[in-house]
């Protein structure tokens, strides 16, 4: 599905046709409701919307926790690759240790993660369909693992890489309804069956250029197989916490090496930027005084998509470099002003009287003004801490997987979010607490001094 | 005999309102100087040039042979003769608030003379006992009473030894004892050959232990002379009016 480009409010593609189709053999109108893809299944058991389709796989998970149709579609796995590697990447086997992207949540990425420990590739992460082949493209992934409907398209879209015939694995799309509605999902499996027989959804499918052979066998055996749906995935199991465990605890790792590091560039950063505005020259006050400003005046979201994706074409930063930059830079505009504020609190009086000393103006600000402005920024600065280790999460938009990421595959795979939702906090708190705590003696110390 | 400090005509200003008219002031080593005047005379003003904090327009300023030149302040690397050379201390609380009592006195001794820690402890604990307050040594600069920071920033600003030391308004934030006692510290250092130059409204303290006293008046030193000339036979109308206004409010 997408937006038609002759009226972007408007949706078209084959879903809105096949949803179309099952209104009218309920005799309604339909009525396109548009949320996140990843949210599809969280939205449809809220009753925001009936039924939810736009190329959501069936997999067991899905089916223990919803009502689910019959698969009206029969998509295969590619192996999308840059044309000078069609020969030496054919399969996923051929991929060990090679980064290959593909959307989070699918059973796409279900199949990475499940071959990685096997010396498979490294699975990496998207959030839309688009960006993995432009990043294939630009070199910044060897491979991209997602349906033909979705290469092909993006092969037409864009083009610039290669499509592998051979099908790492086959899914279904179907579509989703709440667990309750199974009365509702009854009688949009008999509408789907029908259109399957009367040839309407062949007609569908082949003026959206989807129609191949397989989907000519698929029908046909679908068909055959008299009304049962699938009873699949029941004996597919709740993966444990424990399962879950050591890759929350290695996200969280991520998550505090990103921040460690994006704050120690932040501080960096914001010192220079802190000690140009205060001590700098006209020429130099005011670029800076611009930077500060545009960097607090646009979102964090903006500028790490402006980064990682904007700028690709002049330096291909690696995510995780272009996540610690993106936030380090972020959080030196905020470092600085912190600075810039603490060292102008220091009274005028102090430095003239190191003046009067005989010290250098360099000594004046290492040994008076400085070490005083430290003690006031300490606080402000540990609060921005705590708030980059909670905004490192914004950094998955760009393939890096931390905390937050890790806990959203979890709660996606698990189907609730409240046992990876306080997982996650307490991981959080575990980090940002102690932090506090250390800041809060740091502060008594100083303050008796 | 040379003069600690040679001010010649100096004229300053700030923004367009001329502070300085032409101030002529000298100060000879083991002479204690009062600058007297009303709060906006210009008091704290020629204080600062001296010291090298703010800019003078014309006129000469030679302190212990170093000559400053009218303009903007020069910067600190072209300063250093007159750094040794000239000690103060400020009006406002302008004690390093991060450190110690002694470690304010060491700083400049370890970091701007380059003397060790060592040597630099032991010359600043005899300056803190000289002016009575060693027992405040390791104590910080917000622990400490209004007489015992302003003697400790005496001792700071007597630790490079300097040849002239400017004090602003010394007696400000001291009870009528404790002025006594500071009287008698300063007059100490003068006969150990230090010039000092007070800026201060405080007649009786200028009377009791000044050598001479420099009435400021409208940018300009309109009467000079020992204290008794000045402040008991004169005649002028300036100084009668600062008379009047300290004895209504002894300190402000």
């Amino acid at each position: 599905m997408e937006a038609d480009p002759a009226d972007p409010s408007r949706v078209r593609g084959f879903d809105v046709e096949i949803a179309s189709t099952i209104a009218r053999g309920l005799h309604r109108d339909p009525v396109f409701v548009q949320v996140a893809w990843s949210s599809i299944e969280a939205s449809v058991e809220r009753g925001d919307f009936s039924v939810g389709m736009s190329g959501v796989e069936d997999r067991p998970e899905l089916r223990e926790r919803h009502a689910v149709s019959i698969p009206y579609f029969e998509f295969r796995e590619v192996l999308a690759v840059r044309f000078a590697d069609s020969v030496r990447y054919r399969t996923l086997a051929d991929l060990s240790g090679k980064r290959v992207a593909t959307l989070g949540g699918t059973g796409a990425y279900q199949l990475l993660l499940d071959l990685q420990p096997r010396a498979g590739p490294i699975p990496i992460s998207y959030d839309d369909d688009v960006h993995p082949y432009a990043d294939l493209v630009a070199g910044r992934v060897d491979a991209v693992l997602l349906d033909n409907i979705i290469a092909e398209r993006s092969l037409r879209r864009s083009g610039g890489f290669y499509i592998q015939p051979l099908p790492a694995a086959t899914g279904h799309y179907v579509a989703v309804l709440a667990a309750r509605d199974t009365t509702l999902r009854d009688s949009v499996n008999v509408i789907l069956r029908a259109r399957m027989r009367d040839g309407s959804l062949e007609k569908s499918f082949r003026a959206w250029n989807v129609w191949d052979s397989t989907q000519t066998l698929y029908f046909a055996r679908m068909l055959a197989d008299s009304g049962r749906v699938r009873a699949a995935g029941a004996a597919a199991s709740v993966r444990s916490v424990r399962a879950y465990l050591p890759a929350l605890l290695r996200a969280a790792g991520i998550t505090l090496i990103l921040s460690c590091l994006a704050m120690a560039l932040a501080v960096l950063a914001g010192i220079a930027v802190a000690a140009g505005r205060v001590y700098g020259s006209a020429i130099v006050r005011v670029p800076l005084a611009v930077y500060v400003e545009l960097i607090r005046g646009t979102p964090v979201l903006l500028q790490l998509f402006v980064l990682y994706y904007g700028l690709s074409g002049f330096v291909r930063l690696p995510a995780f470099a272009a996540a610690v930059l993106g936030l380090g830079l972020n959080y030196a505009a905020y470092e600085s002003e912190i600075y810039r504020a603490a060292l102008q609190a220091i009274p005028r009086s102090q430095l003239e009287a190191g003046r009067t000393l005989g010290l250098s103006e360099a000594q004046i600000l290492r040994l008076v003004r400085a070490p005083q402005a430290l003690r006031l920024a300490l606080a402000p600065m540990t609060n921005d801490f705590v708030a980059l280790l909670k905004d490192s999460s914004l950094v998955s938009v760009i393939t890096v997987v931390e905390l937050t990421k890790q806990t959203a595959i979890y709660a996606t795979n698990l189907g609730s979010w409240v046992v990876p939702g306080m997982l996650c906090a307490v991981i959080y708190l575990a980090m940002s607490l102690p932090l506090s705590r250390l800041a809060r003696r740091l502060e008594k110390k100083w303050r008796t001094a | 005999m040379t003069q600690a400090l040679d001010v010649r005509d100096v004229h300053a200003s700030r923004g367009p309102h001329e502070v300085l008219r032409g101030v002529t002031i000298d100060v000879a080593p083991g002479e204690i100087c009062a600058l007297m005047g009303t709060s906006g005379a210009g008091k704290t003003t020629v204080l600062r040039a001296i010291a090298a904090l703010g800019p003078f327009d014309s006129g000469s300023i030679v302190v212990d042979g170093f000559a400053l030149t009218p303009g903007h302040v020069p910067p600190e690397s072209k300063l250093r003769v007159l750094r040794r050379s000239v000690g103060m201390v400020f009006q406002s609380q302008s004690l390093f608030e991060h450190l110690t009592s002694i470690e304010n006195v060491t700083l400049a001794l370890v970091h701007a003379l380059g003397w060790t820690p060592e040597h630099a402890n032991a010359e600043a604990m005899v300056l803190l006992t000289t002016l009575g307050v060693a027992a405040r040594a390791s104590a910080y600069p917000r622990q400490l009473s209004g007489g015992e920071a302003q003697r400790v920033a005496i001792a700071r600003a007597l630790a490079p030894d300097p040849t002239l030391l400017l004090l602003d308004e010394p007696t400000s934030a001291l009870d009528p004892a404790r002025r006594g006692s500071l009287g008698e510290v300063l007059r100490a250092l003068a006969a150990e050959g230090h010039a000092l130059l007070i800026s201060t409204h405080d007649v009786d303290f200028a009377e009791a232990f000044a050598d001479r006293v420099a009435i400021l008046a409208q940018g300009v030193v309109v009467e000079e002379g020992s204290p008794r000339e000045v402040l008991s036979e004169s005649t002028h109308a300036d100084t009668r009016a600062l008379l009047r206004s300290s004895s209504a409010e002894p300190s402000s």
